[in-house]
Formats: C-alpha cells, structure tokens, sequence
C-alpha cells in the first residue's frame, strides 16, 4: 500500500478518473489565489466589528454606545432596531438574530455593529458599548439543560422490533460516555464584503459554503428581494461545514451597513471571534444498554443521544436526526429503540461539521462494540462482525429506518485491511507488549464506517450548472457548488472537459455566482461532485448534442457518429479542430450555452415515523490503528494506521486520497487533542491556536497506510458510478480512539471501556483511574 | 540618531519611516505593500499561515529564517531581508513538488508552508537537522492531513550558492548609531516611540533613560498585546539584535538575553539532551527563529517555557544598570504571579546555566495535548545530585502548578538525604500536594496537574535505569519501540 498520494501524469491529461493536479494548486503555491480579503478593496471600504454580550444568558435592560460613537475613525454604530428588514439569520427556523434585540443567549452575542475607517479602529471602539443586564439562568452544559429541561425541539425516537428483549438476553451491557465538540478551524477566517450596487442592488464577496442562502437571508435582512442580491464566492480557504449556514451573519452585517451608508463594507472576523461566535460540532451523552449473546452478537439495544445545540436550532434537528442514521454503522440493530434529546443550551449555536451528526451516532455504536468486547473477553472485531449487516435477503439487511443495505462492502473491505495490516499477529504481539512494560501500554482496534450520501431533507438534493461555449472553443463552467479545497472545481471540469474531448486548459472554471445559477443548495453532505458533476454533465451534454448536429450535417452522417476526442471532432470523413467546429457552429447560429440540472432520484423520507429511504446510497471504508499511551502521564502516540477507502470509481484518485488523509487526521484531532472548554459561565476559553490545538505535522501517525478500495464501484447511477468522499473517511478516526480505548482497559485489566473523547492526557488518566477503581493500587502498571 | 528603517526586500531597499512602530510586518504587507500571497490565520504565531523569511548576515553568509509576520514588528526588519511569497515566482522546485504532490487543498495555509519548505531548501535557520514534521510544526493545515506536505518535506533540500550582493547591501544596512522612531496616531494624538540601541552599552544607556519602555526582542509574546488585546505601547525598547553572545565552557553555558531559541538549542542539548528536547517543543520553527531564552525569562510568564528546567539546574541571571551588574539565582527573579526582582532601569543581559555533573540525574519533562507547538499545563525540571545511593541535593522545579516556576521545597525535602528508591520518589509525589494548590484551566485541572506531576516523579523510577550517569535523553514512548 502506498504511503503517499500518486504522482500526477503530465499536465494535459483529461481523463476523468485520472489524479489530476487541484486546478488552483499553482496560485494556492505561489500566493496567487485570491481569498476574499485579497481581492482589490472598493474605494472608501469600511470595516466592521461587533458589541458583543459579555453573558450567556440576560435581558438587555440599557444600551450606551455613546463612547462608541466618539471613538476615533467610527463613521456609524447599529443596532438591531436599524435593520429594515426580517433580524434573522437562521437556516429555517427563524431564531438567529443577527443583533440581538432584548435579549442574549450565548455568551458572545452581537448586540450592536461598528462601522469604521479601518479594523482596528472597529475592534476598538466595539469594547467601549455600555450594556446592563438583568442575568438569566443559564445553562451551559447537557446535565443543566437536561435538569431544567430545556429542548430545541422534542425528542425524536427511532425504533423497530422488540427492544424489550433486553430482558431475556444473555448477557447485559450498559453504560454511558461523553464525546466533545469540535472547532472547524477552517484557516481561513468568516469574512464578507458588501458592495452596495444601483437601484438598491447588493454584491457581496462571501466565504460561503451556501450562497443561495447567504443571498435570501442578506434580501430579507435587507426587506429586497433575492433578484436585488448577488452572492459571490471563487474559494474558501476551509470550510468543513463551518461556512454553511455560519456566514450569513457576516454577510447580513457587511450589507447591513453598505445599505445604510452607500459605502461598501467589509467584516472579517479575527480568529478568537470566530470561534467564539459560531456554531461547532455538537458535544454528545450517550448511555446505552445492550443485550448480546455469548458470541457478541446484539440482540437488543436502547440507546439514549444527548446533544448540546446551543442557543438556536441552526441545523440542529437535521444533525441529531443523522446521530440517528449512523448508529447502526455496519451492524443489523434488529431490535432497536434509540431516543434522541436535543438540549438548547446558553451557548454558541452548534451546527454542520463534516459528518453532520454521523460521527457522533458511529463513535456510539462503535463504543458499544468495545465494551462488549471487554465484558465478553471477546476480540472486538470478532464482536464487529458477528454484527454486521448480512447479504440481501438474509433478514439481516434493513436499517432501523427501514431502508434495505443493498451495496453492503464493509465486510469485504475489513476482511482486505485484516489481512493486509496483519490484525491478528499484531494483537498478539500488542499484547505481549502490555504484559512486559511496566507504564507503556499499546491498543490496537479495526474500525469500519458506512455512512449514507444524500441530504436528509430531500429536495436539497438538487443541483444546476451553466456551459458556456464560445465561438474560439473555450468553455466557461460555472455550477452551483462551491470550492472549499475539496477539489470540486477540478473533478467538474474532468467531466466537462471529458464531455467535449478537451484538455482541462480549455475549460475556464469560474466563481460561484447566485445570478448565474440560482436556488442552489449548500456544498454539504459530500454531495458537491455527484449533483453538480451531474448537472455539468447535463449542461455539457446538451451543448456537445447540437454541435454533433453541425458535425454530422456538414459530413451527412447521423449526429451519434461525431466522435469528440483530443481536442478535435470527428464523423465520416471530417475530423475538425474542436475550436473550428465551435465557429460554424456559431455561423450556423446554434445556441452554445445550456444551463444544466439535477435531482437525486429514489430517495424519499418520513420524519414522523422515521423510515425510508433518505440516502441514494452508502459509502464504506475502515481503519486499522496501532496506539501507545504512557499511563503514568496519560499521553499518547498514534505508531501505526491502516486504512481501505470506497470511493467508487474515484473521478480523481489523487484528490479522493487527499480528502480521505485529511478526513482522517481530522478524525483523530476530533477525538483525542482538540478540546473545547467552556467555564462556568458559558465562556469559550479555547478560542485560538494557542489554547485550541488542530493535528499539527507530527500528530500524523507514525505510519499512514492508504488506499482507495479496488473493488469499489458505485452500483447507483452516480456521475462516472464514483462515490462521494468529503465526509465518511472522517469517521475512520474512530479507530484511534477505540485503540486507546484498548490500551486503557489493558493497562486497568476492567472489563469496561471507561475512555471519554477527547481523550486528552487528562482524560486517560482519568479514565485509567475509573478502569482501576478508586482503591486500586498506585504503580506502573 | 536614525528615524527610518531600511531592509531589503527581493534585494531592493525599502526605507520606511512615519509608521506606528506596532505595525505588524504582515499589516504591512498586506495593506501599503500589496502582498496578499501571505495570510492571516490566527494573530497569535500559532497557524504559520503568515510565515515568511528574514535573513540576517551571519559569518560571512546571510541566515534566512521563518518568522510569523503577524506577530513581527515592522521595525525588528531593519537591516535584515525579507522574502514573501511572491518572491519565489511559481516555479520554485518546493512549490513544483506541492503541485505535483497534491500538497494544497484549500490553499489558505499553502504560501507559509510553501515559504517553509523553501527556508528548508535555502538552508535556514533551524531546518538542516531536523525532521521534517519539525520544520513544519507551526504550519497548521487543516484539510490535507500534511501526508502531501511532508513528503515534498523530503525531497532534497539543496543549500543555493552564496549571495555576495546581498551580503554586501546588508553590510552597508549595520547600524552604527540608535535608531529612534517617532509616530503620533493621528486619531488619539498619543505617541509611540520605538528604541533600537546599536550596541548593549547603548541599551544600557537607552534602559536608564526610558525605564518604563517595554523591553521586546523576538515580540512572540509581546506582539500578541497588541494583535489580540489591542494594547497601546507607548514605548519600545528593541533588544532583538544585541546581547546574541553564547559561551561554552566546562563550567557551562552563557546565554546572552538575546539569543534566540534556535541558535540555544544545539548548546543547550549538550548541557543536557533533555533540555534540548524542552527547547525543541517551545512554540514551532518559526516562534524559536525569533523568541530570546532570556528575554522570555524576563518577561516572567506563570508557565514559563525554560524556567522550570533552568532553575532546576540552577540557572543564575546576570542583570545589568547602566554600567553595574548584579548575579541573581533565576529562582528568586520570580516573585510572585506578574511581578519579578527587577529595578528600574536594569534589564537582564544573560543567563548562566551550570553544567550537570556526571552523576547527577537530570529529567526535565513537559506535557501538553499537543507534543509540538503546545504551552505545557505542568512542566517538571529535576537535578538529584548524589552522593553514592544517596539523594544529596534535590532541585525540582514546576511549570504550571503555581502563579510562578517555582521549586517544589516539601518534594525535594522528601528526596535529600534519602536513597533514591520508589518509596522516596512516591513520597517526593505526595508532597507535591503541600508544595502546590494548582489552578484549573483550559490546559488542565488542578486534580491533573496535581497527579501529573507525582506521576513524573513516580515515572523517573522506571527511567533512571542508566544508573550512575546523567541519563540519556528519552523521547517519550522510545520503550515502546524497544520493549
């Protein structure tokens, strides 16, 4: 298995399928590609910074900006009863105020917007607001909102067969654990620039994962309508969910003033404020009960979700629901019944990060399976498997929603990696290890993942592109998805440029622009490449269909005999530079635009009873990983991990392999060092790097081995049959953790998984001394 | 007297002045320069998306190396070199390797990785012998996974040919007087001055003469006042060039208070590999490339990057008024959280560090979440010197568990005069609890630093092994590759 990603061929290949280069790599390189806040500022640009609440949870009773106003450079300071249209930034819900009115619910609310002649002129005055509140009880944590009952919406409970079952099985397994949160960390920081335009018009430059829903909320905010809103946006630097319904806010607040002031306007957070002010990962309580034979196998399982969403519903229920769909990850629940609460809390609005819920359910199950282990002497992959889905038809083939698993590969693909990273022997030798050495104690664990690709609220699941073909033979595409890193511009323009038989030279990749491709859905859900690659496709197509028109009525053959390929067409006996074909295309007036389409097909869901089938289908992939830990300081290194990956037939092997190392390694920073910590009082106290610490260089593991699954092919009609990518091989990080989950109980002898994410130092050693018990000896061991 | 800085940038000469001298380098170069290739992550040294280089004459070459722009003062760039970036053109053999490797995703960190990478390939400070995972240490990137990275990383850096031009345009750059900049905002009508004595004698002059002036020499932790708090200093005095003096003798090791972490790491490895292996894991590359030791020291932080270690070893700091000096144990500098034994008008100008016998036992440890780049939530620095069996001194000192670095006095007592046995060690462990009453933070809990640091004491018992010397350095885990 190859340790690094495949060198790319020569420059001009096309083919789809082949690793080409990310079509920004020499500008990323050089320091050419443009960033928001690189691109030439409009004159007389005023920068912005919010009043922000210094409490979790208060009435506002008095507000003096007096010494805001007088604060040297400030040209204007507004408050939420200046906005003149709806205060809200939320996705539906309509609870996210941009300024908060009465009332804040996190600690770090904006109240009031500065506008002044430069950001630290902004930054500075925003400190002198004089605000008074009454406090409120707040709560901070899932057991204070749990005690005080407080819910974003009501439990939801997916269930199916007979979990009282429980009762008769054989053995019984409980117990409960909590996961964190995790911060995007996206390098590049929320950032807006509102330029406003004639006629009450409004641009804005916006680091947005979702410009449709930037444009709608800046319109309503704004009272204009979408028509009067341009979104734009070339590139993110990172976005991993955090830029999905985040950057309204900040888009809201640059138009905000732009409106007011005719100035264009720009708000670039610094990096404390963005963290402190949106949304991240939702921390989980999981408390379980399983019913299992002697061989693992679960007969009956109950499982309770506990969330923290924050002060508002952002994508809270859609998140929580997909905790729901991933807690089966490979494994046939099929007498199940899993409560899922979603606690508002007094804290920033959680929201979408890569997995959107999926982990969180996986890292449950995936738990249940350890401890299961540990409560049989059972090796836990044997307990992995004896719980996988079975074949269709075998009974063992339907979701706990109801949906049959019909493109099930995680079995083949964990048999592959078993034998390839050599499980056994190294479980062995693991093992011998942990018996020798008095404080060093090594864990070794399988994981696998499958995870479901579609948007659970179906009629996301659409997409649009627009083609341009110009009379020289030069494309410019343009689609509804937006480029993040992930690579998304570059797989689109292989398919179109394999469309059209070009070299990706021809194809001119454009911004993201909501007044050429409109009513978009976010970039999310790994669904970027499989709908708008579909829908370039489409546009591509069309266009590619009347040129073999000309083609074929200039050689008098049938239009399905033009043959486009290496930058030339070919039919009869006319073989035509693609560029020539494009100009007596245009002579013959043929339209050479088309805009394109598309709609996932057969997929559909019913919220109220939970069941259907919500994803097209399911991606696979699993991970072997070797971990040490020093059990007298609790710290740890990851030495070895394995890992096979199901992309289908990957449209970009060089890129799939980059999504899935960095999925990966974002996985094990989930679930070992990154570390939110609120205080008492609701406040963030990991707000920058220095405190908040990302997987840096050496966190890699010692050895990485990767692969994209050979086998794989999408047996739906996905564009080229390839898979989506972005979000599962993030779960494969869970291998690191059940690991350490390994070596803890191997250094304690309990037979209990007593580990907590993230599993810093801190909570190792916390989780070796609940392994010991509370009288057990102090030594090496 | 001088009011306007020269560097070089891409070998042409820039003569600035009537600036705030607080401007950061990477406001500089992203506002009235037009250099947009270098980003702002995080404002604080910690994201390396600002990386840039500066070289400096050094022997009869020029030095390259990484800095964090976005905590670099404008004016510390007086008399050196810049390169951004933009300087490298495109076809940079580091910047071919991360196209052709896939070493961008987002592309957001890339131009610091990219000038890392190249600083590697110039042969910069800090990056000839280091592993690769090293050298980029400070360059957070969140979406590759730094596979990509680091094995452009490892493809074969070559040191280019000398440079004699540049060598000459940074002679003619050496200052031989002080260079004073004054700026007045022209919103608040305040004043700042920013201070560059051209030699120690004229810095000692410069302290009598402006003694309320901040003292800044690499700004790692300075810069961030004002990037993050948005503090006013009114008044700077820039050590940064001066007092870089390093002497190796039998006796030990002299540090001027200017020598950065990055020139003090190879001699302080060869005090003791321990000690190396602490200054390694101080901030990243680029934060040792401009952070002093003995600046650091002066400037009293409650966790204190080297102080546990060097008052364990029992450092003495040389402080200097005008022309008087005075020794002074680095214990004893630290008076209590914020405030140190400094007078007015002194200013430290180096540290002595006291070669361990052979047969002491030395351990110095840190833990963080993260190994590299991390602030330590306990810090341990420990010398037993022995006398046969016999523990006959003990010097341990703590990072983290107090509002200073301070000796854990009920600890050592449980050590002196005893054997060195588990059962001392264990009750050196339990003392720790009348030593410290830790305070609990984003870092760690009082209970955890609390176990933590007895458990380093507990551990020493299964490292001492190599009995009868100082004990070799042990990169953490090293027994779980060797059993």
């Amino acid at each position: 298995m190859a340790d690094s990603a495949p060198v790319s061929p020569p420059a001009s290949s096309t083919r789809v399928n082949a690793p080409i280069p990310h079509e920004s790599a020499k500008l990323h390189v050089s320091g050419r590609a443009l960033y928001a806040d690189d691109v030439a500022e409009p004159r007389n640009l005023l920068h912005l910074a919010f009043g922000k609440s210094t409490l979790a949870h208060a009435k506002i009773k008095s507000v003096d900006l007096s010494a805001v106003r007088a604060a040297p450079g400030v040209v204007g300071v507004y408050t939420a009863a200046d906005i003149p249209g709806a205060n809200n930034v939320a996705p539906f819900a309509g609870d996210d105020r941009i300024l908060a009115e009465d009332e804040v619910i996190f600690l770090g609310q904006p109240i009031f917007l500065v506008a002044a002649e430069s950001a630290t002129a902004a930054r500075k005055a925003a400190l002198l607001g004089k605000i008074e509140y009454e406090p409120l009880p707040a709560y901070v944590t899932i057991a204070e909102a749990r005690a005080a009952g407080s819910f974003i919406e009501a439990s939801q409970i997916m269930r199916r067969g007979d979990v009282s079952r429980l009762e008769s099985a054989p053995r019984r397994v409980s117990g409960r654990f909590e996961m964190g949160g995790q911060d995007h960390f996206y390098l590049e920081g929320q950032i807006a620039v509102a330029t406003p335009m004639e006629q009450g018009g409004m641009h804005i430059l916006s680091s947005t994962q979702h410009p449709s829903e930037v444009q709608h909320l800046v319109a309503h905010a704004l009272h204009v309508n979408s028509a009067d809103v341009v979104i734009e946006l070339r590139r993110m630097g990172g976005g991993f969910g955090g830029k999905e319904t985040q950057p309204a806010l900040f888009a809201a607040a640059a138009a905000l003033v732009a409106a007011k002031t005719g100035r264009p306007a720009k708000y670039r957070a610094d990096r404390d404020e963005d963290m402190e002010i949106t949304g991240k990962r939702h921390e989980f309580e999981i408390a379980y009960e399983a019913g299992v034979d002697e061989t693992g196998r679960l007969l009956a399982l109950k499982m309770d979700l506990a969330s923290r969403c924050g002060c508002s519903t952002d994508l809270s229920p859609a998140i929580n629901d997909r905790a729901l769909f991933h807690a089966d990850n490979c494994y046939f629940l099929e007498n199940v019944e899993l409560i899922s609460h979603r606690f508002k809390t007094h804290t920033v609005s959680n929201t979408a990060f890569r997995g959107f819920g999926g982990p969180q359910g996986m890292l449950a199950i995936e738990r249940v399976m350890d401890d299961i282990a540990l409560h049989l002497g059972l090796d836990p992959l044997a307990v992995r498997k004896a719980n996988f889905y079975g074949p269709p038809g075998s009974g063992r083939d339907v979701t706990q929603y109801q949906m049959p698993v019909t493109d099930f590969v995680a079995d083949r693909i964990v048999e592959d990696l078993r034998r390839r990273a050599d499980y056994e022997s190294r479980r062995a030798a693991v093992e011998v290890f942990n018996r020798e050495h008095p404080y060093l104690k090594r864990g070794i664990s399988l994981t696998p993942v499958k995870f479901g690709i579609s948007f659970t609220t179906t009629h996301l699941n659409q997409a649009g592109a627009l083609v341009h073909v110009y009379a020289d033979g030069s494309v410019h595409l343009n689609h509804g998805g937006t480029e993040m890193g992930q690579g998304l511009n570059t797989k689109v323009a292989q398919i179109t440029a394999d469309v059209f038989g070009l070299g990706l030279e021809s194809i001119r990749v454009t911004s993201t622009r909501t007044d050429k491709v409109p009513n978009t859905s976010a970039t999310a859900a790994s669904s970027g490449a499989d709908m708008n690659g579909w829908a370039a496709w489409n546009g591509a197509e069309t266009i590619r269909l009347r040129l073999a028109e000309v083609m074929a009525k200039k050689a008098g053959v049938p239009p399905e005999e033009a043959v486009f390929e290496g930058g030339r067409v070919r039919a009869g006996d006319l073989d035509l530079p693609f560029p020539e074909l494009c100009r007596l295309a245009y002579l013959a007036r043929t339209q050479l635009s088309a805009a394109g389409f598309y709609a996932t097909p057969k997929i559909h869901y019913d919220r109220a009873t939970h069941s259907g089938r919500p994803f097209l289908y399911f991606c696979y992939g699993a991970a072997v990983s070797e971990v040490v830990l020093d059990t007298f300081t609790g710290e740890f290194k990851t030495l070895r991990t394995d890992l096979i990956h199901d992309v289908g037939r990957s449209l970009n092997p060089a890129i799939d392999l980059g999504q899935v190392e960095g999925a990966f390694v974002q996985g094990v920073g989930w679930l070992t060092i990154e570390e939110l910590v609120y205080d008492a009082k609701g406040r963030l106290t990991t707000h920058a790097p220095s405190t908040y610490k990302i997987p840096c260089a050496s966190d890699r593991p010692e050895i990485l081995n990767m692969e994209l699954w050979r086998g794989g092919e999408n047996r739906e009609p996905t564009i080229h049959r390839s898979k989506a990518v972005g979000e599962p091989p993030f779960m494969l990080g869970i291998s690191v953790f059940s690991a350490l989950t390994h070596a803890v109980a191997s250094a304690t002898g309990a037979a209990c998984a007593t580990l907590e994410a993230p599993a810093t130092p801190e909570r190792i050693l916390k989780a070796l001394a609940a392994g010991r018990g509370e009288a057990g000896p102090r030594e090496g061991a | 007297m001088s009011d306007a800085i020269r560097f070089l940038l891409d070998g042409r000469m820039e003569r600035l002045s009537g600036f705030d001298p607080t401007l950061t380098l990477l406001e500089w170069l992203r506002g009235p320069a037009g250099r947009m290739g270098t980003k702002e992550g995080c404002a604080e040294g910690d994201c390396g998306a600002c990386t840039v280089l500066v070289g400096e004459l050094e022997g009869e070459g020029v030095l390259w190396r990484a800095v964090n722009a976005c905590i670099y003062f404008l004016p510390m760039l007086d008399g050196k070199a810049l390169m951004t970036v933009e300087s490298l053109g495109g076809e940079h053999p580091v910047q071919r390797d991360m196209v052709e490797l896939h070493g961008s995703q987002c592309g957001f960190c890339t131009p610091g990785i990219v000038m890392s990478l190249a600083g590697r390939a110039m042969g910069a400070a800090g990056t000839q012998e280091a592993d690769p995972r090293d050298v980029l240490a400070g360059n957070l990137c969140r979406c590759t996974g730094y596979g990509p990275i680091l094995e452009a990383a490892r493809r074969n850096p070559q040191k280019p040919a000398a440079d004699p031009e540049l060598v000459a345009q940074l002679r003619e750059l050496r200052r031989k007087e002080r260079l004073t900049l004054a700026w007045t905002d022209p919103a608040t009508g305040v004043a700042r001055r920013w201070i560059k004595p051209h030699d120690v004698a004229d810095l000692a002059r410069a302290r009598l003469e402006s003694p309320e002036a901040r003292i800044v020499a690499g700004a790692t932790d300075v810069g961030l006042w004002v990037t993050k708090r948005h503090r006013v200093l009114p008044e700077i005095l820039h050590i940064g060039d001066l007092m870089r003096e390093i002497e190796e003798t039998p006796e030990g090791l002299k540090l001027g208070a200017g020598v950065r972490y990055a020139e003090a790491h190879a001699p302080m490895k060869r005090i003791h590999a321990d000690l190396g292996e602490l200054v390694r894991r101080i901030g990243a590359t680029q934060v040792r490339n401009s952070g002093a030791v003995g600046a650091n020291i002066a400037n009293g932080s409650p966790i204190g990057d080297t102080p546990p270690a060097l008052i364990a070893l029992d450092a003495v700091l040389t402080l200097r008024r005008g022309d008087e000096r005075r020794s002074l144990p680095l214990e004893s500098y630290f008076l209590e959280y914020g405030k140190q034994d400094i007078r007015s008008g002194e200013f430290v100008e180096s540290v002595f560090i006291p070669r361990p016998a052979p047969e002491d036992f030395i351990r110095i440890v840190k833990l963080t979440k993260r190994f590299d780049s991390d602030i330590s939530a306990v810090c341990m620095g420990l010398r037993l010197r022995m006398e046969g069996e016999r523990v006959a001194s003990a010097r341990l000192a703590f990072g983290g568990m107090a509002g200073t670095p301070k000796r854990a006095a009920a600890a050592e007592a449980a050590l002196t005069g005893k054997p060195l046995s588990q059962d001392s060690l264990e009750a050196a462990a339990q003392a720790l609890a009348q030593d410290f009453a830790p305070l609990t933070d984003m870092r760690g809990s009082s209970a955890y630093r609390l176990e933590a640091a007895g458990n380093l004491l507990r551990r020493f018992w299964f490292e001492r092994a190599g009995a009868g010397g100082v004990l070799p350095q042990k990169p953490l885990m090293e027994g779980a590759f060797h059993g």
